[in-house]
């Protein structure tokens, strides 16, 4: 029996009388790539602020990582990471600085952070690049820091947010492979976008809609189901607002 | 003269930084031309340049048969240009904003509204609101009506699709396919490889320098090497097994996929699958395909 790291059940959130998340249900397993995808509007950000403990929902039950999102927010943040393209690292810190802050937030001992921190920038061939300021790196190099700082403390889950947007197409697959070979360890990767192709990547994928899940399965049974050649037109077929574009 | 644009060997650095490193391409007149490069490859130093508002550090650039350099203000009136930053008055109104560019141009919007109706009838009923609360839909429909409102003869569009959703990205090619047929030449850039597919030729662009320039078609027909996808159920050990075949070439991940080509063209697919077989990989599919626009830069980014 496969281990479910993240467990939704009914989960619904309301802002007023508008309803963000209309009862959401999902599973997500231990060492998994779920893709989280929606069009701008549908719901993603609220659930995953959710999920990450920094909202509460209105109804429902979530269990992240067996701690339960109404009274162990605290250690649900011990045991997750997260990646932003845009906002992890910060631009004026050096590489090396921003592991050892990273360390520290996460409330690493420093003898752990060094060892860490040589382990890493060894296996990201940065170690030349370590006091250089983040903010004179290529992007691809960016991604793969902050990914690497995101798992630093080593968490069950680390959610990450259009993970690989804009870089050339080699140094998205080496960023692919240093995910796949996350989970392969057993860590559970939830990625949120709205880049079509990085759906592709992920073992699973759920299509939001108007606060609801409206697909959830492999991207190849999804591309079966819909007869649609990708993810993309899978999207396009489902996803879209029933009232309008705007 | 059918040439839009022609490009000679241009070249601009800013400081250390060489972003163009000897551009030459030639954009026909009525044609959509698509510029896919990553974030950095130099699409925007070269639309600056193209669209007169950077002068270039040694090259000719020709656009409509003027010297981009010595011809910009008359180039400026013929051109519409859509910055991939939003640069409309945030604090104007929908409306306001039209009018405003309309009369730079010396024109009006009911002399071209034509051209922009099928664009603007979108946002048409928001005319009232201020630019800076549209959604990013709306204010990239309402960029497009205001780079088109004085009937220029050549739109530049600097990745007008990033951060937006594949259903209004459907539709907003869909719209450049109509005003091609009004007689536009479209320049657009995009760091999605798979609009390539959408354009009439394209240019492959990457640290400042072009990598090949071709119809679609041709771009992906002339990729040297027979092309393998091959799938099983572990990833991350399918990738590095496949990396330790003997024959490995090229080997990376393509979505739930792996693409292989081998180090020569001998490499067949039941070889693939025996060898991974042995290696007690599960599922395993291996199928020869035809390249895509993506195989072909990974391959001329390793080759250049």
């Amino acid at each position: 029996m496969e281990e479910n790291i993240i467990s939704v059940r009914n989960l619904v959130r309301k802002f007023g009388s508008f309803t963000a998340n209309d009862n959401l249900s999902f599973d997500v397993r231990k060492g998994e790539i779920f893709g989280f995808l929606g069009a701008n509007g549908a719901g993603k950000t609220t659930a995953v602020r959710i999920l990450c403990g920094l909202s509460k929902p209105t109804s429902g039950e979530v269990k992240i990582a067996g701690f339960d999102i109404y009274r162990e927010t605290e250690k649900i943040k011990r045991n997750i990471g997260y990646m932003s393209q845009r906002f992890s690292l910060y631009e004026d810190l050096t590489v090396a600085e921003n592991i050892q802050l990273y360390g520290g937030i996460y409330g690493l001992p420093n003898r752990l952070i060094r060892e860490k921190q040589a382990e890493l920038l060894n296996r990201l061939g940065m170690t030349d690049v370590r006091n250089k300021l983040i903010a004179g790196l290529p992007l691809g190099w960016k991604q793969k820091l902050a990914f690497s700082v995101a798992i630093l403390h080593d968490p069950k889950i680390v959610f990450l947010d259009e993970p690989t947007g804009g870089v050339d197409p080699i140094a998205r697959r080496q960023f692919w492979e240093m995910i796949y070979e996350t989970a392969s360890g057993g860590t559970t990767i939830f990625v949120t976008t709205h880049y079509m192709d990085e759906a592709e990547y992920c073992d699973r994928i759920s299509i939001m809609s108007e606060g609801k899940i409206v697909a959830l399965d492999t991207p190849a049974a999804l591309k079966r189901i819909y007869q649609a050649p990708s993810v993309e037109e899978v999207f396009v077929k489902i996803a879209r607002p029933s009232k309008s574009l705007l | 003269m059918n040439q839009a644009i022609l490009s000679e060997d241009i070249r601009k650095s800013f400081g250390e930084v060489k972003a163009l490193q000897g551009v030459s391409l030639d954009v026909g007149r009525g044609e959509i031309f698509g510029l896919i490069g990553p974030d950095g490859a130099g699409k925007t130093t070269l639309f600056r340049i193209i669209t007169t508002l950077m002068l270039p550090d040694a090259g000719r650039m020709t656009v409509l048969g003027l010297d981009a350099v010595s011809g910009y203000k008359t180039l400026r009136r013929k051109i519409g240009y859509m910055p991939g930053r939003f640069s409309l008055y945030q604090d104007l109104s929908v409306e306001e904003n039209l009018h405003f560019y309309a009369t730079v141009f010396g024109t009006t919007v009911r002399e071209n509204y034509d051209l922009i109706a099928d664009i603007y009838s979108h946002i048409e009923p928001f005319k009232k609101r201020l630019a800076g609360q549209l959604s990013g839909g709306m204010k990239q429909k309402l960029a497009l009506s205001c780079a088109l409102i004085h009937k220029p003869e050549l739109l530049v569009l600097d990745e007008p699709t990033t951060g937006v959703d594949a259903v209004s990205r459907k539709e907003f090619w869909e719209m450049l396919k109509k005003l091609q047929q009004k007689g536009i030449t479209i320049l657009v850039s995009t760091p999605y490889m798979d609009e390539a597919t959408l354009c009439d030729r394209v240019a492959l662009i990457q640290g400042g320098r072009i990598l090949d320039v071709d119809t679609p078609r041709r771009i992906t027909e002339k990729f040297p090497h027979r092309i393998f996808q091959v799938r099983s159920d572990e990833m991350f050990r399918l990738i590095t097994d496949l990396r330790d075949f003997k024959k490995a070439g090229s080997v990376f991940a393509f979505g739930q996929y792996v693409h292989f080509t081998g180090l020569d063209d001998e490499v067949e697919c039941v070889e693939l699958d025996n060898y991974l077989d042995k290696l007690n990989h599960t599922n395993v599919l291996v199928e020869e395909i035809a390249p895509g626009i993506e195989d072909v830069f990974i391959h001329l980014m390793k080759v250049s």
